[in-house]
């Protein structure tokens, strides 16, 4: 893999994990409100799978879902004025950190009924069918989310259409605070895409080269015409699943465990060990990035509050 | 001008709109080979192929989901509910996912789609399959909800449901679909969304009605003609956006209303009716509202016991004459 690529990948799991830390700051000064669900431990997911769309292809995803918004390539500061409710948000401050989108980028967004996008991805892959375009779908779920009715019919329809979407499940172990082996009948999640005619890649998700690779092999069926694929990506959050979290449900020795796998760490060891990279031009790396994120967070902050006549505007396209 | 039955009407609006814009296609459980379970949709299989006329599996939620999402991406589906008893199934993709993106994501996607649904009872399909929930659907900004009383009408209404860019759904009632009435020709006869409409003029009581409550509005309204009693029949046609203007302009001509619904009366549409008349023509108010609806129970199978929880002309009546 080229070093250019990957220092790129480096850059984009940076800017999502300094961008997951301040939010949770801003959370905690009372600046983002409602419910913040963190990406960090998932980054490779997002930036790996993502780097292998082409430009017509479609990404949608749940609601932990900043690090999709900022590995497709929306404005750091866009995003940031979202998570503070400001009318220069992605959704004009009406959406918050679950519903971020960027239909420019084919980013059609967060959702934060569980299982409930996976039918609009068919749908997105449909149009596309349709259209008889070669773009497929990215769609993005938790574990939680293979025991849903949603996500039993999606696939099915998938298979049986045989629209062009990739589901990837980003199995971290937990649905909220209830482990895979709890909730599900079967834990490896693959089993599950095989009752619908799905060959299932089952990757390490904290290895976003692995992540890339098995990303494109699948993309690259979908859009052959060779139908849905499913691929299980193995990872983890190292945070709380929303904030205020008790973390009741597992140990500290398992978190600690699995930082020894974490996505930027495997991705550093890489550049600086086996592609000899000097430390020096990470470094510069990570101080852009803060700098990205700093005035992210002075635009987000400086930025004006929804007009009051926001509350009836865009409720229907027509009047 | 062609007197067709409802199913026509429908029928000639679909296959109207499908010819206008290869975007529109139809998908839901045996519209296809089988030509819809109420036959509105008989030869589109062989006439539009099957790209345009998709069967599905018996999955409502992702037909709910799906169709939303091919609207998201620019097609514009109308999705068929067989029956709106299994809408309910899709209640999430509906009021959570079609009805909210626009709004959502601050205007940056839209949503055209069409969820067609046949409803009601007095089929003697027992309690599960003979819902008329339209209030529940239409208590939810972000979604239209449209029900058609009259032929032409439907095919108005319809029409304008499939150009709209807004997600509408459209409520048929099955008893219905055999009511004849004259029906433009024209391929760009549309009924707008959200315009209530004056189907028969009088001074002496307002009747709201919608649907099938309009033919039995009607029904009553030629009755109590008989008896010396004009009643003005206004036909909501759109219970989301609603349309008061006409409601109020006959009510401050009558200063009596009933409202008619075939759904529930505790929460139902008679009392949205009567609580915006007490709040914009409080002055024009002459007797209380009142309200014909479905009685409080789940709809019984045997024919008679069903027709006794079901509106009908006489309780119109006798609820007029309580009031004139």
């Amino acid at each position: 893999m080229d070093k250019t690529i990957l220092m790129d990948w480096y850059r984009q799991m940076v800017l999502i994990r300094r961008f997951e830390q301040r939010s949770a700051e801003l959370y905690q000064q009372g600046k983002i409100g409602g419910f913040l669900h963190l990406y960090i431990g998932q980054e490779a997911v997002a930036v790996g799978s993502i780097a292998a769309k082409a430009e017509g292809d479609h990404v949608i995803t749940a609601y932990r879902d900043h690090g999709h918004a900022l590995a497709v390539g929306s404005d750091t500061k866009f995003v940031m004025a979202e998570m503070l409710g400001k009318a220069t948000g992605v959704s004009k401050g009406k959406g918050g950190s679950m519903h971020l989108v960027d239909v420019d980028r084919h980013f059609w967004g967060g959702y934060a009924i569980v299982g409930g996008h996976l039918p609009l991805a068919a749908g997105i892959a449909l149009a596309e069918q349709y259209k008889e375009t070669s773009n497929a779908v990215l769609c993005y779920f938790g574990d939680g989310s293979t025991n849903i009715g949603y996500f039993h019919e999606a696939l099915n329809l998938a298979s049986v259409w045989n629209l062009p979407v990739v589901w990837i499940a980003e199995n971290n172990q937990y649905g909220m605070g209830t482990s895979i082996e709890r909730a599900s009948a079967v834990s490896e999640l693959i089993t599950k895409a095989s009752a619908y005619g799905m060959e299932g890649q089952r990757v390490n998700g904290m290895n976003v080269m692995e992540v890339y690779d098995s990303s494109k092999k699948a993309l690259d069926r979908a859009r052959s015409g060779l139908g849905p694929q499913f691929i299980e990506m193995i990872t983890y959050r190292y945070e709380g699943h929303s904030m205020g979290d008790p973390l009741r449900y597992r140990s500290k020795d398992e978190v600690e465990k699995w930082r020894e796998d974490d996505p930027i760490g495997v991705l550093e060891r890489h550049l600086l060990q086996v592609l000899e990279l000097d430390k020096d031009s990470l470094e510069a790396i990570d101080r852009k990035v803060e700098k990205e994120i700093d005035e992210a967070v002075i635009f987000a902050e400086e930025s004006p509050l929804p007009a009051i006549e926001e509350l009836f505007t865009d409720i229907y396209v027509e009047a | 001008m062609a007197k067709i039955t409802m199913r026509q009407a429908i029928t000639d609006a679909l296959r109207e709109e499908m010819k206008r814009d290869e975007n529109v296609f139809i998908m839901g459980e045996e519209v296809g080979v089988w030509g819809g379970t109420y036959a509105v949709t008989r030869g589109f299989h062989e006439e539009f192929g099957e790209k345009r006329v998709r069967d599905t599996p018996i999955a409502e939620m992702v037909i709910g989901g799906a169709a939303a999402g091919a609207a998201m991406n620019g097609l514009r589906p109308v999705a068929e509910f067989m029956t709106i008893n299994f809408a309910f199934l899709a209640f999430d993709a509906i009021v959570n996912h079609a009805a909210k993106v626009h709004y959502m994501f601050g205007g940056n996607i839209k949503c055209p789609v069409v969820f067609r649904a046949p409803g009601g009872g007095g089929r003697q399909l027992g309690a599960t399959h003979s819902h008329t929930p339209d209030v529940i659907f239409a208590h939810f900004p972000g979604l239209k909800v449209v029900s058609p009383g009259s032929p032409a009408d439907a095919k108005g209404l319809l029409k304008s449901a499939i150009r709209s860019d807004d997600p509408v759904l459209f409520i048929e009632h099955a008893t219905l679909y055999q009511l004849r009435g004259e029906v433009p020709d024209d391929h760009d006869f549309l009924v707008p969304i959200g315009v209530s409409d004056v189907k028969r003029e009088g001074s002496d009581v307002t009747i709201v009605a919608y649907a099938q409550g309009l033919s039995v509005a009607m029904d009553a309204a030629e009755q109590l003609a008989k008896e010396g009693i004009e009643a003005e029949v206004v036909d909501l046609r759109t219970l989301r956006p609603l349309d008061m203007g006409p409601v109020l302009d006959s009510f401050k001509k009558t200063f009596k209303a009933v409202v008619v619904e075939e759904g529930y009366r505790s929460y139902g549409i008679g009392a949205e009716i009567a609580a915006r008349i007490q709040e914009e023509g409080f002055d024009y108010m002459d007797a209380p509202i009142k309200r014909v609806a479905q009685l409080e129970v789940p709809l019984p199978y045997s024919a008679d016991l069903e027709q006794a929880a079901l509106i009908n002309a006489p309780r119109v009546i006798e609820a007029v004459k309580e009031i004139v």
